[in-house]
């Protein structure tokens, strides 16, 4: 049952139930790391936190820092929406997430690579081969061939939840262009703006050396005989939902934003054209999807890439980030393998669990879902954004009875979950303080070494009792810190 | 710098260069239209439209013209859809202008699309495009103070000033035909008017009144409006930001491709400086005029051969 704490304003309505709060204990005591916000927090009236929370709004709003919502004419911009308090993560926590996202990392990079090569982790039996080949992003054109440094993956966004206990498991990995990090810098930005001296008195650990630990990271997939290669950012364009954020990292690398228009493959050499001529272009860091990158191998309608593209990879004239091919790693049903592909490489024991997944190929475990669908949430394994799920507990019986049959018809497209109480984090709502279910994606980097900035973007579900984070369905931000401890 | 963004500095330039014509001309007219019978309003409307290079059309409804030219935004050519495409074009290479350039184009693109004429038709349509000719002012001044005054700041130069070397060619030839044209009665009151709405129309009258007196004469309207050195509506003075501003360009890309938009320029603007109206004037006005439009035509393409579209195999590698 809930139990309400009294406390003074702003915490009138804060409420604690079964899932792990960031903030306080099971008996309502402030945790250690965020006893000096709670005094601040007393120290302020509503007034002043609403004053700040509308700075901070206006802060976005005035930056331009907005995702694009489709539309018919221009496309109508939006805030994210962003809170107020930070979410906090001690020095010790933060070093087993690091230890855990390196070795995740690491090992579904060699993955990758065996997977595109000999498929040793195959003919061992660790992982079905049938579950490669029916995966939407498996790209049989990258077979044998050897991607710079075999490093397959340079930016990962891996989703991290906190269970009932205050652990940390690994909901799912991003592997094709995880976005978001945007906001991981701008919410800084803000809050420094917000709280300058509550926070130059937390010990916050800084992440401003992002763009130039991702520069680093895509230098080093150069050519080797190219001793000052050029970079550029490969958007989709202006009606792309992540617009800003590729303006926003080109313009912090410094390097060139480009769209498929703008480059030309030559005699296997990619060039983008300049005013002075054409230009020789060794790596790209595309946020565009595979099906899109290259008319003559992928989709033959697509506007967004670039003809030939894809046999000057394979010439290693120019390096992609991430490489293509990586989503089968994305994929859900795969996910559940992850330990094992752990064990498997690095023989070691993984360091961050994932969440009990079952999958619906396999006999009994598929029968046991369809036994208990009500207590499931079930997920097709291609969709992202929450789209295609069923949450068991909150369904209907018509919704159950039609995943049974898509479940029964393609069993090898989904997996199920047990419902996840996420943790709740405090927040800033309508001039008091609530709890909100968070996530937590921390950007991994992979180059010469693997680099992840302390923090990552806290997403938050706004609305009462949702467990639903994503920006599309009413899911915000705040930022996260890391204590240097 | 990246052709694509060179092409929408260049593009967004010409269109705030167009909509600002557009939208001094429309006002000028509505005017002079004050001062004259609805049959001289009439014609001073097909003038505006053959200034404009557009189709003769009905002109006996100004109000119909001016919803037309300034508010339509499914007619390409009028002011709203012609801040809509700068808008459009400076959303894309956001990144390469100043913040305070697109907050400006951007607060410019608001007012414009929500402007409606049966709220001003009556009272306020100067105010109105006032408005846009300070919107596009102010554009400049910010473009000019907060950008670096590097490649992006001379497309945008070179974009605003080939529009304008054209119009002011077409607006003057428009002129020229219609109070030349014999068949046209006239008394002289009604054509010094006419002659105050051209200059008017390029902002030119107390300017050209500082050099040749109120005692204006048609040559002397022409020479100013052609060829005055210091004037920055004159064809002439375009001629010569032109030049500079592909000369610039030449330069910072550091490449001889550029040749014939240089040449181009070049041709032109020493045409415009050594020329005397005497000889225009005894010979072929018209031709003449015609063949400015066409040597700005021939700028343009040799720029995007130059810059833009180039074929693969011509272009410098680095």
């Amino acid at each position: 049952m809930p139990e309400p704490i009294s406390f003074q304003p702003p915490f009138t309505r804060y409420q604690l139930d079964s899932s792990f709060d960031e903030m306080f204990d099971g008996a309502g005591t402030c945790r250690p790391p965020y006893q000096a916000l709670l005094k601040r927090l007393f120290k302020l009236s509503p007034e002043e936190l609403k004053q700040r929370q509308q700075s901070a709004d206006l802060s976005f709003l005035h930056q331009g820092i907005t995702f694009t919502v489709y539309g018919r004419e221009e496309g109508t911009e939006r805030i994210f929406p962003y809170d107020l308090l930070p979410r906090i993560i001690t020095g010790s926590e933060w070093a087993t997430l690091e230890q855990g996202l390196t070795q995740r990392i690491n090992a579904l990079n060699l993955f990758l690579k065996d997977i595109y090569h000999e498929g040793c982790i195959l003919s061992d039996g660790i992982v079905p081969r049938e579950l490669i080949y029916s995966c939407r992003h498996f790209r049989r054109e990258m077979r044998g061939i050897n991607v710079p440094r075999d490093i397959y993956v340079s930016v990962i966004g891996t989703d991290l939840v906190r269970l009932d206990d205050g652990q940390f498991a690994v909901l799912e990995d991003n592997l094709r262009v995880p976005s978001g990090v945007s906001y991981m810098l701008a919410n800084r930005q803000v809050m420094k703006h917000v709280f300058p001296r509550l926070f130059g008195n937390y010990g916050v650990r800084p992440i401003d050396h992002y763009g130039q630990a991702l520069l680093a990271t895509l230098r080093a997939l150069a050519p080797a005989h190219r001793p000052d290669p050029t970079i550029v950012l490969l958007t989709p364009g202006v009606f792309n939902s992540a617009y800003f954020e590729h303006t926003f990292l080109a313009r912090l690398m410094g390097v060139e934003l480009v769209e498929g228009r703008d480059l030309v493959v030559h005699d296997n050499v990619v060039y983008m054209r300049t005013t002075a001529g054409l230009k020789r272009v060794d790596v790209i860091y595309r946020r565009v999807d595979d099906d899109f990158l290259d008319p003559l191998v992928f989709r033959p309608d697509s506007q967004l890439g670039v003809a030939g593209l894809i046999n000057a990879y394979r010439a290693g004239n120019v390096a992609l980030a991430n490489a293509i091919g990586t989503g089968i790693a994305d994929d859900k049903a795969l996910y559940a393998y992850v330990p094992a592909i752990i064990r498997y490489y690095l023989s070691e024991e993984p360091i961050l669990p994932n969440v009990e997944t079952y999958l619906l190929s396999d006999e009994s475990q598929r029968q046991y879902v369809l036994e208990n669908l009500d207590k499931l949430v079930v997920k097709a394994v291609g969709e992202s954004g929450g789209y295609g799920m069923l949450i068991g507990p909150h369904s209907t019986a018509a919704e159950r009875e039609e995943f049974r049959e898509r479940i029964l018809a393609d069993p090898r497209n989904y997996i199920a979950q047990p419902t996840l109480a996420l943790s709740r984090a405090p927040c800033f709502i309508d001039g008091e303080v609530e709890a909100r279910h968070v996530d937590l994606r921390p950007y991994i980097l992979k180059g010469d070494q693997v680099t992840i900035v302390p923090g990552g973007l806290t997403r938050v579900a706004l609305k009462r009792g949702s467990l639903v984070v994503n920006s599309s369905q009413g899911g915000g931000s705040k930022d996260t810190w890391v204590l240097a401890e | 710098m990246l052709s694509r963004v060179a092409d929408s500095l260049y593009w967004m330039s010409r269109y705030l260069e167009r909509a600002e014509h557009t939208a001094r001309l429309i006002d000028v007219t509505l005017n002079l239209m004050l001062d004259q019978s609805p049959l001289m309003a009439e014609r001073r409307w097909q003038l505006v439209m053959s200034g404009l290079g557009l189709p003769p059309t009905d002109t006996r409804d100004a109000y119909k013209l001016t919803e037309s030219l300034a508010f339509d935004a499914e007619n390409p050519g009028s002011i709203v859809s012609s801040i809509i495409a700068a808008r459009e074009n400076a959303r894309q290479v956001r990144e390469q202008i100043s913040s305070e350039m697109w907050e400006e184009l951007n607060r410019l693109y608001l007012q414009v699309k929500s402007a409606r004429i049966e709220q001003i038709w009556n009272f306020g349509s100067h105010a109105y495009f006032r408005n846009v000719k300070e919107g596009a002012h102010l554009f400049q001044g910010i473009t000019d103070s907060t950008m670096s005054h590097g490649q992006g700041w001379r497309f945008i130069q070179v974009g605003r000033f080939i529009e304008r070397a054209g119009a002011t060619a077409a607006l003057l030839d428009a002129h020229f035909k219609y109070l030349s044209d014999p068949n046209i009665e006239s008394d002289g009151k009604s054509d010094y008017l006419e002659w105050v709405g051209l200059l008017k129309c390029c902002t030119a009258f107390e300017a050209c009144c500082k050099v040749y007196s109120a005692d204006l004469q048609p040559d002397r309207i022409a020479e100013f409006l052609l060829l005055n050195a210091d004037f920055p509506h004159s064809v002439r003075f375009s001629a010569d930001m032109l030049q500079a501003g592909l000369n610039a360009i030449a330069e910072a890309t550091q490449t001889h491709k550029s040749s014939r938009a240089n040449r181009l320029a070049g041709k032109l603007r020493a045409a415009l400086s050594f020329v005397q109206i005497e000889e225009i004037m005894e010979s072929d006005l018209h031709s003449y005029l015609k063949d400015i439009e066409r040597q700005c035509l021939q700028i343009h393409d040799a720029i995007y051969q130059a810059y833009i579209t180039y074929q693969i195999e011509s272009a410098p590698v680095s």
